[in-house]
């Protein structure tokens, strides 16, 4: 991996008065939860979070609330100190930074995007745009230039002297977006931004950010207590409970090898069909087999398993599976598509 | 049969209480009279003499020690009342007016101003027009002092715990302490005539203002605060830009608290020689002449009204 962009190494963050006889405690693990809450009124928020996220990746976090996973993201932008443990941005230990330091960091550096918008009711659409240029002292026209340019961005541009009020809830977080977007951040910070949104909205808002993030070069941290969406834009998921990080993977990782039973819980009713491809169901070719399935066009190993299903109906039998060389590597049966598809059980790879 | 049972007393209860009741109208009819101590709070002879003494001494100290220090005070209250005073008297009435319904329209709506002429209107004809400028001066003049001290205060009353903790008590005492007991030590600093006046409707308006400022802030939402942490907002930027925005509507009304307060204070004001609207009143109680007194009170109150409706701003919507 080339350099990381964002880096956490064994981030430990308690509520609460903490001395160093209980953390050693909680730390070791011999403290229940329970027990942290009652006996020292602590409560362990984040357990011991690694992570390291390459630039152009979307990193999502996803976990039910009270997992700690805002509290994290919160880290990243130092809106939240660790107990224990390092955060870096660039390689930048950013416990290190001075308070000015740390205000260059977020308002250059990093964008952050609420779930409830957070945006100025007092100004109107531009100006919230443009607020966090205002902080950074850029001058009216030049910072209006920059804030017109990211509504357009968002789709926006005919509401720039519309109030806060007057926009439904899908506008008033894609400028919220816009308003991270303005200053020209390396990293953007997502605390469940779509959460708040109807479903048809939240899908169209999702493609609109992950293509936003690939044309503008963006690395991302995305929160969601939503799998679908997490499989869906996460270039990586990590997934957390009571604080600890379970799981990081690719989507068909955690797909495929869940590591334990509270990822295979999230894992069960998740959709496979955009996320897992030819490859991950294909099986071996059965000897005598072979015969058959040369006479058959193939798809290719990474072809995603909805295509691969509307192919599968459309011949009405198992499918070869070919590498870009033309050459067999497997076979994809449809029953197997269907299992996949019905979402149940776990498929090896290979 | 549980529920009958429950519900009856038992024996020995009910002969307890008459017994208690009727040894209670023996003592009643029999006893000898109690001892004084017991009737009359046994209060130490002299004691509240020799503190007011002691509290009058003080006032007479700090009077002749801090002299100069009360006059350049005064002083300057004369002066701002003075500037503002004069500007509102000396200018001609039709500019005032005009002046004054611009003000009201731009602020409020056409209503506002509708409601403001009538009110002018009143207090031409029945010949109050000089009285009520004088009024509205030391009106202006209190709230302008009142903002001055009360919105800084209020900022650091939301900021700090610790300071809202040692000032609550300070207005609380400020709002319920009857106004004619520090009118007179006022008096005693401050001379007769208006700035004793002003400085008693500070005293009685200023906590409004501090507590409606602080509460704006207060209540402005934990996530906006976040949000301006996150695009890396100084401190101050974030009050000026995000907090005392988002305020503004509770510090209206905390303006709006004030200027009524004042002018609730203007008849008191007028017992020490603040003079205006409030001058009326007095003398039609002295002279108990109930007509006059009507109609002062009237401009006092049609005031109120104007100006409560000038700053209440333009209804929403």
């Amino acid at each position: 991996m080339t350099n990381p962009v964002i880096q956490c190494r064994d981030v430990w963050k308690v509520f609460g008065a903490l001395d160093a006889a209980v953390f050693a405690q909680i730390r070791a693990g011999t403290a229940s939860k329970d027990e942290i809450q009652d006996k020292y009124s602590c409560v362990v928020a984040v357990a011991d979070a690694n992570f390291s996220i390459a630039a152009g990746e979307i990193f999502c976090i996803m976990g039910l609330s009270g997992s700690g996973k805002s509290t994290l993201l919160r880290h990243i932008n130092g809106l939240v100190a660790p107990s224990a443990g390092d955060i870096l941005i660039g390689g930048e230990n950013i416990a290190r930074l001075s308070r000015a330091g740390l205000r260059d960091l977020r308002a250059r550096k990093i964008g952050m995007v609420f779930q409830n918008f957070a945006l100025l009711p007092h100004r109107n659409v531009i100006d919230n745009v443009a607020f966090g240029l205002e902080l950074r002292d850029v001058p009216r026209p030049e910072r209006l230039a920059r804030a017109r340019e990211m509504l357009k961005a968002v789709q926006l541009e005919a509401w720039e002297d519309a109030r806060i009020t007057e926009l439904s809830g899908g506008m008033q977080q894609r400028v919220g977006l816009a308003r991270a977007l303005a200053g020209d951040p390396d990293i953007l910070l997502m605390d469940e931004p779509f959460g708040a949104l109807d479903p048809l909205i939240r899908r169209q808002l999702q493609d609109q950010f992950t293509r936003l993030c690939r044309d503008m070069n963006k690395t991302a941290v995305f929160i969601t207590h939503d799998l679908d969406e997490a499989m869906r834009i996460g270039s990586r998921i990590a997934i957390m409970r009571d604080g600890r990080i379970l799981q990081t993977g690719a989507p068909h990782e955690i797909i495929l090898s869940p590591a334990d039973t509270h990822v295979a819980a999230f894992v069960r009713d998740v959709s496979s069909k955009d996320t897992l491809s030819a490859q991950h169901v294909m099986s071996r070719v059965a000897p005598g087999e072979m015969e058959q399935l040369a006479r058959l066009p193939g798809i290719l190993p990474d072809t995603i398993l909805s295509e691969a299903a509307r192919l599968a109906a459309r011949e009405n039998q198992d499918l070869p599976v070919r590498d870009g060389s033309g050459a067999i590597v497997g076979v994809l049966r449809v029953s197997e598509i269907l299992t996949a598809l019905a979402g149940r059980g776990q498929y090896a790879q290979n | 049969m549980r529920k009958t049972e429950q519900s009856r007393t038992p024996a020995y209860l009910s002969w307890g209480m008459i017994a208690l009741v009727v040894a209670g109208a023996l003592w009643w009819l029999f006893a000898p009279p109690l001892p004084e101590w017991l009737t009359q709070f046994p209060a130490p002879k002299g004691l509240d003499n020799a503190v007011a003494q002691q509290i009058d001494a003080a006032v007479n100290w700090m009077k002749q020690q801090w002299a100069s220090f009360f006059d350049v005070f005064t002083w300057i209250l004369r002066k701002i009342l003075g500037v503002i005073e004069s500007a509102m008297v000396t200018t001609p009435w039709p500019i005032v007016v005009a002046l004054v319904l611009l003000l009201a329209w731009r602020l409020s709506g056409l209503r506002a101003a509708i409601f403001t002429a009538a009110c002018l209107a009143y207090l031409g004809l029945f010949g109050f027009w000089e009285k009520s400028m004088t009024t509205l001066a030391l009106v202006a003049a209190s709230v302008l002092i009142c903002v001055v001290i009360g919105l800084p205060v209020g900022i650091l009353c939301a900021k700090s715990p610790r300071a809202k903790r040692l000032l609550e008590p300070v207005l609380d005492v400020m709002q319920t302490l009857p106004t004619f007991v520090y009118l007179i030590p006022a008096v005693a600093f401050f001379s007769i005539g208006k700035p004793p006046g002003v400085i008693a409707t500070v005293i009685f308006a200023l906590p409004s203002i501090v507590r409606l400022t602080a509460l704006g802030i207060e209540q402005v939402p934990a996530v906006v605060r976040e949000a301006a942490d996150a695009f890396g907002a100084r401190p101050m930027q974030k009050l000026l830009k995000v907090e005392l925005p988002l305020a503004l509507p509770s510090i209206r009304l905390g303006i709006n608290q004030t200027i009524m307060m004042s002018l609730s204070m203007v008849v008191v004001a007028a017992m020490i020689g603040a003079g205006g609207l409030g001058l009326d009143v007095i003398r039609s109680l002295q002279h108990l002449k109930t007509g006059q007194g009507f109609l002062a009170g009237l401009a006092i109150v049609l005031c109120a009204m104007a100006l409560d409706r000038m700053v209440r701003g333009r209804p929403p919507g």
